[in-house]
């Protein structure tokens, strides 16, 4: 690997870092906004011209707020907790394509931080790795409602995991790929994979409201029932890193979605575009799409009340896991037909 | 059994249709409705900045009016105090001295008058009761305060100050007096 290599790879990783972050920060002032303006109010506007500061006036009151751990808590994995709940939802950024290659300084440079070829089983192997910032925030807690809270988020993120999987089958069997990059690349232009698979593209998006603890499917916090489920103990920036593992983490899954079925950075009239034209075009697409989704995440959460967990299993298990099973089934054929397999 | 309130309410526990029981239809549903409140100017008033026009017979904080010429015009009847249901007015009367004219209307006259605002529920009848009309409520707040004891209001927060005349006009016909 030479070194300017690096030096880009280091770039993109710094730059995706803060993007990642800004928009988290500012994913929980527009959710407060969102918020605000479905129940017919401002929202926060005190901070600075419609209130752009409030994010860091958050910050701020979380890291002066006094650092508190538990008397009867595991004091190691207490820490951990929150540690794996952002590392997790950070790592997921790191293999989605942001758009085509850009042309720098004579260099090719590819706007995403690594093109591995099994980039979406990366990311579902983070994203059950990020149960476990949960479930040890809520074991080390030594409170009933934090473990209430971690294994309701556990069991619900393993059911709904299946059922995603399924959904990310028959996305990989289109387009014969793992790798991110060639999923986008076969969706070129306006052949979005939404147009064929709808189903998956709605058991997809139900079970990423699911896998990032967002209403309806916010059972592991729980506010009336667990008291904030598996953060209940935690406070200052213990605290901070769980709800803004969160946004990470809703800001990532909206990039997957629109990554698998809605074309990422393809936008219909592409082809009248090259270069770094294109590669911008590219990025202004992705990033619209992304935006779209994290405004339909709160929009949803800002309508439906709380699943309860009966129903949410019902749901993941009874429902869900069999659509997207048939849903597959059928995608093969099909796809076996096209193949001419049958003849 | 025949209902006495009719209000029972039937409860049916029946079959959820098809449409139903995938809740996509609900849930678009409800999602337009929350949409239709996006676009949905809001009521909110920034408080600070803008306050809420008070109704013009609002009754907040009381004056103790004088006259024309700058009198006080109580003169500790008391009837404001028999008047008053939650029992937060109190006074002492006090004969007017030779050269007092100038400063109080009558001959008596409340050397010290007292209206506890924790126990006031500012309903308006001292202001009812007052045959001399002195005691009015007016359209200002009774500002808060850490300390109850601030909150027993006496003659130097109640009587209106000369130069600077409290306008009642707002809820009453004239707020001066009529020849009896």
């Amino acid at each position: 690997m030479e070194i300017s290599e690096l030096i880009e790879k280091l770039a993109l990783i710094v730059a995706l870092f803060g993007v990642t972050l800004g928009i988290a920060a500012y994913a929980t002032y527009f959710e407060r906004k969102v918020a605000a303006w479905f129940q017919d109010r401002i929202g926060p506007d005190r901070a600075g011209p419609f209130g752009i500061l409030q994010p860091l006036a958050d910050g701020g009151k979380l890291f002066f707020k006094e650092d508190f751990i538990p008397a009867n808590a595991e004091k190691w994995l207490f820490i951990m907790g929150p540690g794996i709940a952002m590392f997790t939802a950070l790592m997921t950024g790191s293999v989605i394509p942001w758009s085509t290659d850009l042309e720098l300084f004579g260099q090719t440079v590819a706007l995403q931080v690594a093109d591995i070829n099994i980039g979406i089983l990366f990311i579902m192997g983070f994203l059950s790795i990020g149960v476990y910032g949960i479930m040890i925030g809520g074991w080390a807690s030594n409170n009933k409602f934090s473990l209430f809270g971690a294994i309701r988020a556990s069991s619900q993120m393993i059911s709904y995991e299946l059922a995603m999987g399924i959904c990310v089958i028959t996305i990989v069997m289109m387009s014969g790929s793992l790798s991110l990059r060639d999923i986008v690349n076969t969706q070129h232009g306006m052949n979005w994979n939404v147009f064929y698979q709808p189903l998956a593209f709605v058991i997809f998006f139900i079970c990423s409201l699911a896998e990032t603890n967002r209403a309806p499917f916010d059972l592991a916090e729980c506010e009336s029932e667990l008291i904030g489920g598996y953060h209940t103990e935690y406070g200052s920036m213990k605290m901070g890193f769980y709800l803004f593992a969160e946004y990470v983490s809703l800001f990532t899954s909206s990039a997957v979605i629109s990554v698998l079925f809605f074309g990422g950075f393809n936008f219909p009239g592409m082809d009248n575009f090259d270069g770094n034209t294109l590669a911008i075009l590219g990025v202004v697409a992705m990033f619209t799409k992304t935006f779209f989704f994290i405004f339909v995440f709160m929009w949803i959460r800002w309508t439906i009340p709380r699943f309860r967990f009966d129903q949410l299993m019902h749901l993941g298990w009874k429902s869900l896991i069999p659509i997207s099973i048939i849903n597959m089934l059928i995608t093969g054929l099909v796809i076996a037909f096209n193949e001419g397999w049958f003849k | 059994m025949q209902s006495l309130s009719n209000r029972k309410k039937v409860v049916s526990n029946k079959k959820m249709t098809f449409l139903e029981k995938i809740y996509l239809p609900a849930i678009f549903g409800g999602m337009w409705i929350t949409f239709k409140h996006l676009l949905r100017k809001n009521n909110t008033l920034r408080y600070p900045e803008h306050t809420r026009e008070f109704a013009p017979v609002y009754r907040g904080q009381h004056v103790l009016k004088r006259d024309e010429e700058g009198r006080e015009n109580c003169t500790a009847c008391g009837l404001c105090a028999v008047a008053c249901p939650a029992e937060a007015i109190t006074m002492v009367a006090a004969e007017r001295e030779k050269g007092e004219e100038k400063l109080y209307r009558e001959e008596k006259y409340a050397a010290s008058y007292e209206i506890n605002m924790l126990r006031c529920i500012f309903c308006g009848l001292c202001e009812e009761a007052c045959p001399k009309e002195a005691v009015f409520l007016t359209d200002r707040i009774v500002p808060t305060n850490f300390e109850r004891d601030s909150f027993v209001y006496g003659k130097d927060r109640l009587v209106e100050d000369i130069n600077n005349r409290i306008d009642i006009t707002k809820r009453q016909h004239t707020g001066k007096r009529t020849e009896k």
